[in-house]
């Protein structure tokens, strides 16, 4: 066990998966990620060719480029760094290139601000990668590790990003218990490209131009790689369980068999949310948590399964989609709408850029859903002036 | 590696479970199908009294369409899109742009 932040829990994840190419620019707070990973570089720890970049955009382009030629490539990167990769997203899952990249959740300007959100990633959550959220230092590396074997399995090639908390994870120390180098080593195995540019003997065109007459069918074997990889993330959490004795989900339950009132979140917020439950079940009130991991492909049969037998959920979004219910609301509802008896359901809006939830107001939550206080409308967590 | 055609696939138009990931083309010279020369609106014209076949035109050309044969040059008008580099790298200019007239297409 090791005493290491969110960020360089990933940094040493990927010092011990040993990519081809690294190819990343500076943000905060991702920085700490790829400034840990360049001294393995410069160190000569690892054989990975790190290429600095002038901007995101050039750093997913050269994972681009690099994926295509047939190398396991990586970075990372947060808020207006992801926005502005924008455009290659859609590239590197519409190529099927299985890049992984490591988030650290941060809020999108304006205003300007550092801290964590999930603006970000939610913003590209419709450009075709596999989303996996991880709760603290030690599922991001966890979860980092899981990505790679994820996205190339040969039945998904999928870009894979793995989000943790901006600050709250990234930059706070925890105990993370790390694999040996070779048991990580053994469990990526080498990236065997299906096709590659490098191939000479087996020349092949990546980005050709289609049009009306086949652009459609591509991107329906897109979200059929995507159905696909939601058996390909539970037989890899199945593998991964045999190496280290953690177990990983599409989401966590958490006290949820007997809850009456349920929060659904994500991230660091659903620790905060069990110190709650533990403290609230202590005094007799039947509450849990779902902890969303895995956001695309999105679970929906079973969260509803899971949910059933609940009466009242809150679901908390660290993001708007300003004029519509937040992100992770609009899944779950959706999610619910199959089952004959319904759960009432309240959205809950928190922590937008990096404003602190404290284990009071979540328990202001439990209490307001076992009182069936429900709304239509959502509700701000935290914000002045709702009063 | 699993292979597609490209002549196959353009003439059969299959489904999506019949088509390589990613729009990847799999098998080489499939430009062959395609004729280019149509996207044309200058057509360039070589004065083959002044060239002095440097190879300057074949070596500039993004497209391949200037092609050489027994030493001269050629321009391949089923390829060549127009962009007119060739006529701006000529060091005799022997290579004029001239308006691509619909019949000439």
């Amino acid at each position: 066990m090791k005493a290491l932040t969110g960020a360089y829990a990933i940094a040493e994840a990927m010092r011990q998966i040993e990519p081809d190419v690294v190819a990343a620019y500076p943000i905060t707070p991702q920085t700490p990620i790829v400034e840990q990973f360049a001294k393995f570089v410069a160190n000569g720890v690892v054989r990975t060719k790190m290429i600095r970049v002038e901007s995101e955009h050039s750093a997913m382009s050269a994972c681009i480029g690099a994926c295509a030629a047939g190398a396991r490539a990586m970075t990372a990167t947060s808020s207006a760094g992801l926005a502005l990769m924008w455009e290659m997203l859609g590239v590197a899952s519409g190529l099927r290139l299985p890049i992984v990249m490591a988030v650290a959740n941060r809020a999108l300007s304006a205003p300007i601000n550092i801290h964590c959100d999930h603006s970000d990633s939610m913003g590209a959550r419709d450009h075709g990668w596999i989303q996996i959220y991880s709760e603290n230092a030690q599922e991001a590396y966890d979860n980092f590790i899981m990505a790679v074997k994820i996205a190339e399995h040969r039945d998904v090639m999928l870009p894979v990003m793995v989000m943790q908390d901006g600050f709250i994870t990234s930059h706070g120390v925890q105990n993370v218990t790390l694999l040996e180098d070779n048991i990580v080593g053994d469990f990526v195995g080498s990236y065997e490209p299906p096709y590659t540019l490098l191939d000479t003997k087996n020349p092949v065109t990546f980005g050709s131009i289609q049009l009306q007459d086949f652009y459609f069918e591509t991107k329906r074997q897109q979200e059929h790689a995507m159905e696909t990889a939601k058996s390909v993330i539970k037989e890899v959490a199945d593998e991964f369980w045999h190496v280290s004795k953690r177990r990983y989900g599409y989401f966590e339950r958490y006290k949820l068999e007997d809850a009456e009132a349920v929060i659904v979140t994500m991230s660091s917020t659903a620790g905060t949310t069990k110190a709650v439950i533990d403290r609230m079940r202590a005094r007799g009130k039947k509450v849990g948590l779902l902890k969303i991991r895995v956001f695309r492909p999105f679970p929906y049969k079973e969260i509803a399964a899971a949910l059933k037998d609940t009466s009242y959920i809150g679901v908390l979004d660290r993001s708007m989609s300003y004029g519509a219910y937040p992100p992770l609301y609009t899944e779950i509802r959706n999610a619910l709408y199959s089952l004959t008896s319904r759960p009432k359901v309240q959205s809950y809006v928190f922590g937008l850029g990096g404003r602190e939830i404290t284990e009071n107001e979540i328990e202001n939550v439990f209490n307001e859903l076992l009182e069936g206080e429900l709304t239509e409308s959502m509700k701000y967590i935290g914000c002045r002036g709702e009063e | 590696m699993e292979r597609f055609p490209t002549e196959k696939i353009l003439k059969k138009k299959p489904g999506w479970k019949e088509i390589p990931i990613g729009g990847i083309v799999t098998n080489a010279g499939s430009s062959l199908l395609k004729k280019t020369g149509s996207w044309r609106s200058f057509r360039p014209i070589l004065d083959k009294a002044k060239c002095i076949n440097c190879f300057t035109c074949y070596a500039y050309c993004p497209d391949n369409a200037i092609k050489v044969e027994n030493g001269k040059v050629r321009i391949d008008y089923e390829y060549c899109k127009g962009c007119g580099i060739c006529a701006n790298m000529c060091p005799v200019k022997a290579i004029k742009m001239e308006e691509e007239k619909e019949s000439e297409k």
